[in-house]
């Protein structure tokens, strides 16, 4: 009897104990009717609001502003002052397709081949990546995830940052890759002589001539036989988009002299939809990339410059030098080797130090990118009818020690933990201590 | 000419060169700043004089001689020169990987006052840095505290004089992964543990040798040979004599706790682990050691033995009572060491003092450098940095770094090219497209080429 009793008494302990843990944080994202109350709302369109209301409703932004009807029902969540923000968008990733970094099992964002377009993304998006939640506690709630490899190397795809299958997470944007021809070298690993580099770009110039041209004859033969009779082609098949202008083609292109050249390929070959990515030496072209009228999606912002003889800031001021030539200019992390997309904000805020403005710097992580890739009616900025993507924060969001603490992703009010909150919560006051 | 005229310009020619900059210091006021000591608060509206390269005063409305130079910083933060315990740059190499145990190696002897690095980690505030033999073997190399004094063409005038000796050892995949591909032990955890005790094993025998044959030579009569020298040998040895800082490469808490219980074994007192990406998992075992840790302050998933790390990983260890630092490891972090400190701001709310010590006193502890270096405080070296913005806030912009109260480093004024010293062999086309962090792992850098010369590999 009295062994039952304490037992019933462990397991109430237990049981308290569960449920305690269970209630303070659901590892579960939560939908429903939110009215974000008493924030300064940075809408990125539509200026800045004191005292405002966000309500998200059916995971869309249904009223923003001050002298808002909140809802019968809807969980009010009283911001106290802080800052909303849209959802940050980091359009250069490889989020869900590296786990770790140094272990082939734990990457899939190379496939072999030189001209593999057909290599889709979204297909192999782990949407339970220990990356998504550090990524989207920090307020970037919306990410390009693309493959690399050679010259063609596969079709990147935007992606919300949660969901439970690629589909769910998909957020409307696919583009093709294009490795520009590249002059330059590749990291301090890369002891291949000028004459060498020079041969392997003019022979991947061969190449990517050689496919475009096909894929032109492709395209129209296909749209001569509407769409039957032409065969198996798979290269070609994800390219005929490209050609039609259906789909973008996001050039990867770094140096001066290869910027040069895919300005005058781009014209030559009369590609309707590019954007350029990288551009580290885009400020030594900015005025000829703002006669194109091509959009930059620039990064790693916080990095070396590619000369050594190089100011040391060159990569810091490049975004900024490009804007004020008037090119359209998004900012990506290009944190790959490091899995720190959570970063995103840092390099905006290196722009602004290194002379961008504040406006177009949060324009670059916002509402630019998705202009650029065609999703702007559904995010980059807190306006009605767009999607909930959104953050809460303690102050701005480009400063180191701001903290988040909301975050919404197409709606759902997701946990504010990942793997390394929950390494702190368990290791800062570890148990037992130096006892056994 | 006369052979005393030939010998009197050899000598001036000699005194010119290999003087110059090992001998050069400032003097300057640095005036009305908000000045963050770092050890002793912050000071509002405050000057700094330093004399001769040191810190002679700290206090309000200094005068100097007319003449001196004079920074205005009114509106600026000041702040000790910033320190990197972890750093290769300013290295033609970084390996010694042709054996497991090559602590007979020095990176001293391969400084290069030329690489553009050294400007750019001024241009980041960054005055001092610990020039680290890599990983790839488990005993690697000696290492040089160097003062980033660009400028010089003197690599010995680059070694910051008389900081404590340094070696890097290592644990884990990089030494591991190195075995594997030689076919020699050490290919796991287990075979790291034992070539390191062996190593010291074998040290205290020769010691013994040494100690013996010292002690019976005095005695008169003695007649005998000394035992063999070796260097290798015989910097173990200064290691368990402790006068050899001990800076070990190590990311699991396993391995860690594993190099606590050899260097208590055989007595080694001073212990710095580098990266301890799990340190924050065995903080109180760390901490009781008297051990310290100098760590990133966000990076992982570039390897399995850092798939587990957390960001709050600094914040932790400080909290345990491990003395911290942060470091670079990298040409591109070096120059905002600064920001990476920031990090523990958010990643466990850490407050200001505390974070500007993981890059300023607490990396001159672990290099044994803390009565030169680290905080402004009379007496000590004429290292600063100085900023526009708070150093802890993104908008932080550093205006000017001064080493021994020299300004190598002024935005205002420095012209784009730096370089010092050009490669002839370089076209102005030529570019270099760097990715962030470990996609190129520095700390392997020449490994993988000896890998490639001995395998013919190219991978």
């Amino acid at each position: 009897m009295k062994k039952t009793q304490s037992l019933s008494g462990a397991l109430t302990v237990a049981i308290f104990l569960f449920v305690g843990v269970a209630s303070a944080q659901s590892p579960k994202g939560k939908s429903g009717v939110f009215a974000l109350t008493n924030a300064t709302l940075e809408t990125v369109t539509k200026g800045t609001i004191a005292n405002g209301t966000v309500v998200i409703s059916g995971g869309k932004i249904t009223a923003a502003g001050t002298n808002i009807q909140i809802p019968a029902g809807a969980e009010v969540i009283n911001c106290n002052g802080m800052k909303i923000y849209p959802g940050m968008i980091d359009a250069g990733t490889k989020i869900g397709l590296v786990e770790v970094g140094s272990i082939p099992q734990g990457t899939d964002e190379r496939e072999s081949g030189e001209i593999i377009p057909q290599m889709k993304a979204l297909t192999a998006v782990n949407p339970n990546a220990t990356v998504i939640p550090v990524t989207r506690i920090s307020g970037v709630t919306t990410a390009i995830t693309m493959p690399e490899g050679g010259l063609l190397p596969g079709t990147a795809a935007l992606i919300n940052l949660h969901g439970y299958t690629p589909d769910q997470m998909f957020a409307g944007f696919e583009g093709v890759i294009l490795n520009f021809p590249n002059t330059g070298r590749r990291g301090f690993g890369d002891r291949r002589t000028e004459e060498e580099l020079k041969k392997a770009s003019e022979k991947a110039l061969v190449q990517l001539n050689d496919v475009w041209d096909k894929a032109m004859q492709y395209s129209k033969l296909d749209s001569a036989t509407a769409g039957k009779g032409v065969g198996y082609y798979p290269e070609l098949q994800a390219l005929v988009p490209v050609i039609r202008g259906e789909r973008a083609l996001m050039i990867e292109v770094n140096a001066q002299k290869d910027i040069q050249a895919a300005l005058k390929w781009v014209q030559e070959k009369k590609v309707k939809r590019v954007i350029f990515t990288g551009v580290s030496e885009g400020w030594r072209e900015a005025e000829n990339i703002a006669k194109a009228n091509i959009p930059v999606i620039a990064g790693p912002v916080i990095a070396i410059p590619n000369r050594d003889y190089d100011r040391y800031d060159a990569q810091y001021a490049n975004p900024g030098l490009m804007r004020k030539a008037g090119v359209r200019v998004a900012i990506r992390s290009g944190e790959e080797g490091n899995g720190n997309y959570r970063n995103l904000p840092y390099h905006a805020g290196f722009a602004v130090a290194y002379g961008m403005s504040k406006e177009d710097a949060l324009r670059a992580v916002t509402i630019v990118p998705a202009e650029i890739l065609g999703v702007s009616d559904q995010m980059g900025s807190i306006e009605v009818g767009k999607t909930a993507n959104l953050f809460v924060c303690d102050g701005d969001i480009f400063e180191t020690k701001t903290q988040v603490s909301h975050v919404f992703v197409a709606g759902w009010k997701m946990p504010m933990q990942s793997r390394q909150t929950l390494l702190y919560d368990e290791f800062l006051k570890r148990e037992p201590g130096l006892t056994k | 000419m006369k052979m005393k005229n030939i010998l009197l310009l050899l000598v001036t020619f000699s005194i010119l060169t290999s003087g110059n900059a090992q001998t050069e210091k400032g003097t300057v006021l640095i005036k009305n700043g908000t000045v963050l000591t770092i050890t002793k608060g912050t000071l509002a509206n405050s000057d700094i004089l330093i004399k001769d390269g040191k810190i002679s005063q700290v206090g309000k409305g200094l005068t100097v001689p007319e003449g001196t130079r004079v920074i205005d910083a009114t509106g600026l933060f000041v702040m000790p020169g910033i320190i990197d315990a972890h750093s290769h740059i300013a290295l033609d190499q970084i390996n010694e990987g042709t054996n497991a145990i090559t602590p007979e190696v020095y990176t001293g002897d391969v400084l290069n006052p030329f690489q553009v690095s050294i400007y750019r980690a001024l241009a980041g505030g960054c005055s001092v840095s610990h020039a680290l033999h890599g990983s790839a073997n488990s005993i690697g190399g000696q290492s040089q505290t160097i003062k980033h004094r660009w400028g010089t063409y003197d690599a010995d005038a680059l070694k910051m004089e008389g900081a404590p000796r340094t070696i890097k050892f290592a644990l884990g995949e990089n030494p591991t992964g190195h075995g594997r591909r030689d076919g020699v032990q050490p290919q796991t955890r287990m075979g790291v543990e034992f070539v390191i005790r062996k190593a010291f094993s074998e040290a205290k025998e020769y010691s013994a040798r040494w100690d013996a044959y010292n002690k019976a030579k005095v005695v008169k009569g003695f007649r005998g040979a000394p035992p063999a020298y070796s260097l290798r040998m015989q910097t173990l040895a200064d290691i368990l004599k402790g006068e050899i800082i001990l800076h070990c490469h190590s990311y699991r808490a396993d391995e860690i706790q594993m190099m606590l219980k050899v260097t208590k074994d055989f007595g080694i007192k001073r212990l710095v682990f580098q990266h301890t990406n799990e340190g924050f998992k065995v903080a109180p075992e760390i901490a009781a050691a008297g051990a310290m840790a100098s760590v990133f302050a966000d990076w992982w998933q570039y390897k399995l033995e850092v798939y587990f790390s957390t960001a709050y990983n600094a914040a932790i260890l400080v909290r345990n009572g491990v003395l911290t630092s942060i470091n670079s490891d990298s040409p591109d972090l070096i120059r905002h060491l600064y920001h990476e400190a920031a990090k523990t701001q958010k990643y466990g709310g850490l407050n200001d003092d505390e974070a500007l010590s993981l890059i300023t006193i607490n990396p001159a502890k672990q290099l044994g450098v803390e009565n030169r270096v680290g905080s402004i405080e009379v007496g000590k070296d004429g290292d600063i940095a100085i900023f526009r913005n708070h150093p802890l806030s993104i908008y932080a912009v550093p205006q000017y770094t001064l080493v021994d109260g020299l300004v190598r480093f002024d935005r205002e004024k420095d012209p784009a090219d730096m370089r010092i010293m050009v490669d002839p062999k370089q076209t102005d086309e030529v570019t270099t497209i760097y990715e962030i962090g470990h996609g190129y792992d520095f700390c392997m850098q020449d490994a993988s080429l000896l890998f490639e010369a001995v395998t013919g590999e190219n991978k």
